[in-house]
């Protein structure tokens, strides 16, 4: 009964909708879907397609290749660049207390605790490091400072240590569900993961689903127009589960490649709004699940220990697959990457390092660290 | 998380010292390593943990136990002072010129932080208290910024001002005060874009609007679970654009909110409110004292406290008590608390006030439509069975059930629950009750 009567709505607002979007789109953009979709109706072709993009910009398709070299030898200056005043003021502290001290003593660990525990690690993964440290100390006989150096840093890596983050879901047919507390960057993030796949020509289909939040729905109608991808969003007010329902009807009758799904921002500890969003995860679990899952939380970057509560609790409600970290432009050092992939074993999957659209990137621990200490 | 509250932790550390007259340096030491590691964890930023941490031990050695504490306990006394005192003391208002000038108001912080919706917030207050505030639309970068302005103005009553998303923000701020200045408002808050403070163009386009028009208070709004960046945020806007006052926000989260003390530490500047939800209402005056205490994790005390003794009715109470310690608790006895818990503003507020409770508990918020069953359950109950529990059998319960509209299951949790609840007080009567004081830790008769 409930379904029918979903159904008839549905299909009344995609028909309003469909009006909205082809009013919308521009004739030349039209022309590029189109020679999209003739692009991906050959097998042979989309393998490809999906297979160079697997490969993490090892650029060789002759299309896009070119600008896929460009952005593989700015992605690491790109994040040098992003990461400027993190970096500066870490380094410096960095450096100093290796040079400053003239021996291993408790001082310099103090010192190392503090530098550690200010890039917000956290309390608990810091004393994990620094125990660490001492044991190789140790063992290792070592006396001078300047030799923890990258004993300091390999036992930060050492604790980012997860599952490898997997991308599979940007090439295959997707739904990606946006979660986490208010003010972190969502609907912004979501317009950014949008154009760029949009870019990496995908068909994207985003679901408004903040029908809470005032303008929440203009905002991400706003980054769709921008992106050139379908939006579908329901009244403020509404249920999220409905326009995600609705959403996801769009994305298969449009053949989507990925469903970006917004939510509203919501504190952690408030219990009926984490049950909705594990109604909105049924939703999505039922009615697609030929979709592979991707559940992102969104976390800012200047938060301090309280975002490892948030990943936690978000966790129960939707099983995370990934994190996205955003405003480490400034001068927090997102220290609480480490203490989450750390404590949580949930790896990171983008960071956002900047306003523009390809200022979010892809995460990696490894460079992520040497970018915060390399010389 | 696994926060244990710093009170718990105190009380461990000093278990093995019982009836010293004063606290020595060794007492003192080992205790300030837990104190240190609890204000970490609150995200208090790390050189005010080291200075507080130094203030308050050459405060507490030599300190005399007070007779009726233990060592702990005067331990905690003097964090919590201290604290207090870091924090402002005091409470500090917005003080709004007379009726017939305008004061300005600008605000101003990191994208997030909930400028727009904190706008609205305090523009609503402003006006229950007979003021006119207009609503100013500086954001003109984040799409559908000004939207939600409008939204949200709508939704307080309050105007907004806008020009749209083309104009320069100081332009729109200079032509905003000249509106108010004719349409008779009398208080204008600038609500502008999110800004990271590394963001030099940005930063001056703040102090460029503090050029152009006269801003009685710059508040600079930030998000209460910012971590150890927070001073160096709040300290960067305070030299750049010499701030007034502080919004603390999203404080109804479960964070510990050091970043109210590190922000108040760094620029001496006031925290003016907090906000504590969704609601118009919720944003609040903010209590040092009571901040303090949830930095800590010591639970707000002073609150429920001050609840608990303009709530309860002393006389109920009492009988109460008599009935405890003879575990003699009936379905009338638990509608009774439950109503004297509602009056003291629900289960939920009640318990984030507790102390140990808040972290406990954590997740495990009581769902409130759930009191509103057990009522159901108990008023569909004849008043026999309401007096006697152990009347309860199968074919009572199905008619309760029916009657309540319930299903069986839960009649029978309640019955269950009720018979824990009498198992507890038996505990307590037998000698526990001491050693529950003893502990510092307040159980809850209740487990739904």
């Amino acid at each position: 009964m409930e379904e029918n009567e979903k159904m008839k709505e549905t299909a009344a607002q995609a028909e309003t909708e469909n009006a909205e979007i082809s009013a919308q789109e521009t004739d030349a953009e039209n022309a590029e879907v189109s020679a999209q979709e003739a692009e991906t109706g050959d097998p042979a072709d989309n393998a490809q397609e999906a297979e160079n993009a697997g490969e993490a910009g090892s650029a060789d398709d002759e299309e896009s290749g070119d600008e896929e070299k460009k952005e593989k030898k700015g992605f690491f200056a790109r994040l040098m660049e992003g990461l400027a005043k993190t970096r500066d003021s870490f380094r410096k502290s960095f450096n100093a207390l290796f040079s400053g001290f003239s021996q291993i003593d408790d001082d310099f660990y103090d010192e190392l605790e503090e530098l550690l525990i200010t890039s917000d690690i956290g309390v608990e993964t810091t004393m994990k490091i620094i125990d660490d440290l001492k044991e190789k100390v140790k063992e290792q006989h070592i006396k001078k400072p300047e030799e923890c150096r990258q004993l300091v840093i390999d036992g930060i890596k050492e604790q980012m240590r997860t599952a490898p983050a997997e991308y599979d879901f940007e090439n295959e047919k997707s739904v990606v569900l946006v979660i986490g507390v208010n003010g972190v960057g969502k609907t912004t993030t979501i317009g950014k993961l949008a154009a760029q796949y949009r870019k990496r020509h995908k068909k994207v289909i985003l679901a408004a689903a903040d029908t809470f939040r005032a303008a929440a729905a203009e905002q991400l109608t706003i980054w769709a127009k921008r992106a050139k991808v379908d939006i579908v969003a329901g009244q403020e007010g509404s249920d999220p589960a409905s326009v995600i329902y609705d959403a996801i009807a769009a994305a298969k009758s449009r053949k989507a490649d990925i469903l970006i799904c917004d939510t509203a921002g919501r504190l952690h500890n408030k219990k009926n709004l984490m049950n909705e969003l594990a109604k909105i995860s049924r939703v999505i679990d039922r009615e697609y699940p030929e979709a592979r899952r991707e559940n992102l939380i969104v976390l800012d970057g200047t938060t301090g220990q309280n975002a490892l509560v948030q990943a936690r609790e978000f966790k129960q409600a939707a099983d995370i697959t990934g994190i996205i970290l955003t405003k480490l432009d400034g001068t927090a050092k997102g220290g609480i990457a480490i203490a989450i992939q750390s404590e949580l074993g949930v790896p990171v999957k983008y960071i956002g390092v900047g306003e523009k659209i390809e200022d979010l990137q892809k995460f990696d621990a490894d460079a992520f660290v040497d970018a915060l200490f390399a010389d | 998380m696994a926060f244990e509250s710093l009170t718990e932790k105190l009380q461990n550390a000093f278990r093995n010292l019982r009836s010293k007259g004063k606290l020595t340096e060794a007492d003192v030491k080992a205790s300030l390593k837990e104190v240190k590691m609890a204000l970490l964890e609150a995200d208090v930023n790390y050189k005010v943990v080291k200075q507080f941490v130094k203030s308050v031990e050459e405060r507490a050695v030599g300190q005399e136990v007070i007779k009726s504490l233990t060592p702990g306990q005067t331990m905690i006394k003097i964090v919590d002072d201290e604290l207090t005192q870091l924090m402002g003391g005091e409470m500090t208002e917005l003080k709004l010129k007379p009726q017939d000038q305008v004061t300005v108001i600008m605000m101003a912080g990191i994208q997030g932080a909930g400028k727009t919706t904190t706008s609205a917030k305090l523009a609503g207050q402003f006006k229950a208290k007979g003021r006119k505030p207009l609503l100013v639309a500086c954001d003109v970068y984040r799409p559908a910024a000004i939207k939600q302005l409008e939204v949200n103005g709508e939704k307080v009553g309050v105007e907004v001002f806008s020009m749209g998303d083309k104009k320069n923000p100081v332009k729109i701020a200079e032509e905003s005060i000249r509106y108010a200045q004719d349409k008779g408002f009398n208080v204008v808050l600038l609500d502008t874009a999110g800004r990271l403070q590394v963001d030099e163009e940005m930063m001056q386009e703040l102090a460029d609007i503090q050029a152009a028009i006269q801003v009685d208070y710059t508040i600079f709004v930030v998000d209460a679970m910012t971590g150890q960046d927070a001073v160096n945020v709040a300290k960067t806007f305070n030299e750049k654009i010499e701030i007034d006052g502080v919004i603390l926000t999203k404080l109804d989260g479960d964070t510990r909110g050091g970043a109210a003390l590190s922000i108040r530490a760094v620029t001496g500047k006031p925290i003016l409110y907090v906000g504590m939800g969704e609601k118009l209402e919720d944003l609040q005056q903010f209590h040092p004292d009571r901040m303090a205490s949830r930095i800590l994790g010591m639970g707000d005390v002073l609150t429920l406290i001050d609840k608990a003794t303009a709530e309860i009715d002393e006389e109920k109470a009492r009988e109460m008590t008599a009935k405890m310690r003879k575990a003699q608790f009936t379905y009338n006895d638990l509608l009774d608390s439950m109503q004297q818990i509602r009056n003291m503003g629900g289960v939920n507020d009640i318990l984030s006030m507790v102390p140990g409770m808040s972290t406990q508990l954590k997740g495990a918020q009581v769902d409130e439509s759930q009191m509103g069953r057990i009522e159901a359950i108990i008023g569909s109950m004849t008043p026999e069975e309401r007096e006697h529990p152990e009347l309860m059998n199968p074919s009572r319960k199905k008619r309760i059930a029916a009657g309540s509209g319930v299903t069986i299951a839960e009649v029978n949790k309640l019955a269950k629950t009720l018979d824990q609840m009498k198992s507890i007080m038996k505990q307590m009567n037998g000698g526990g009750m001491k050693n529950f004081a003893k502990r510092g830790r307040f159980r809850f008769p209740f487990s739904f």
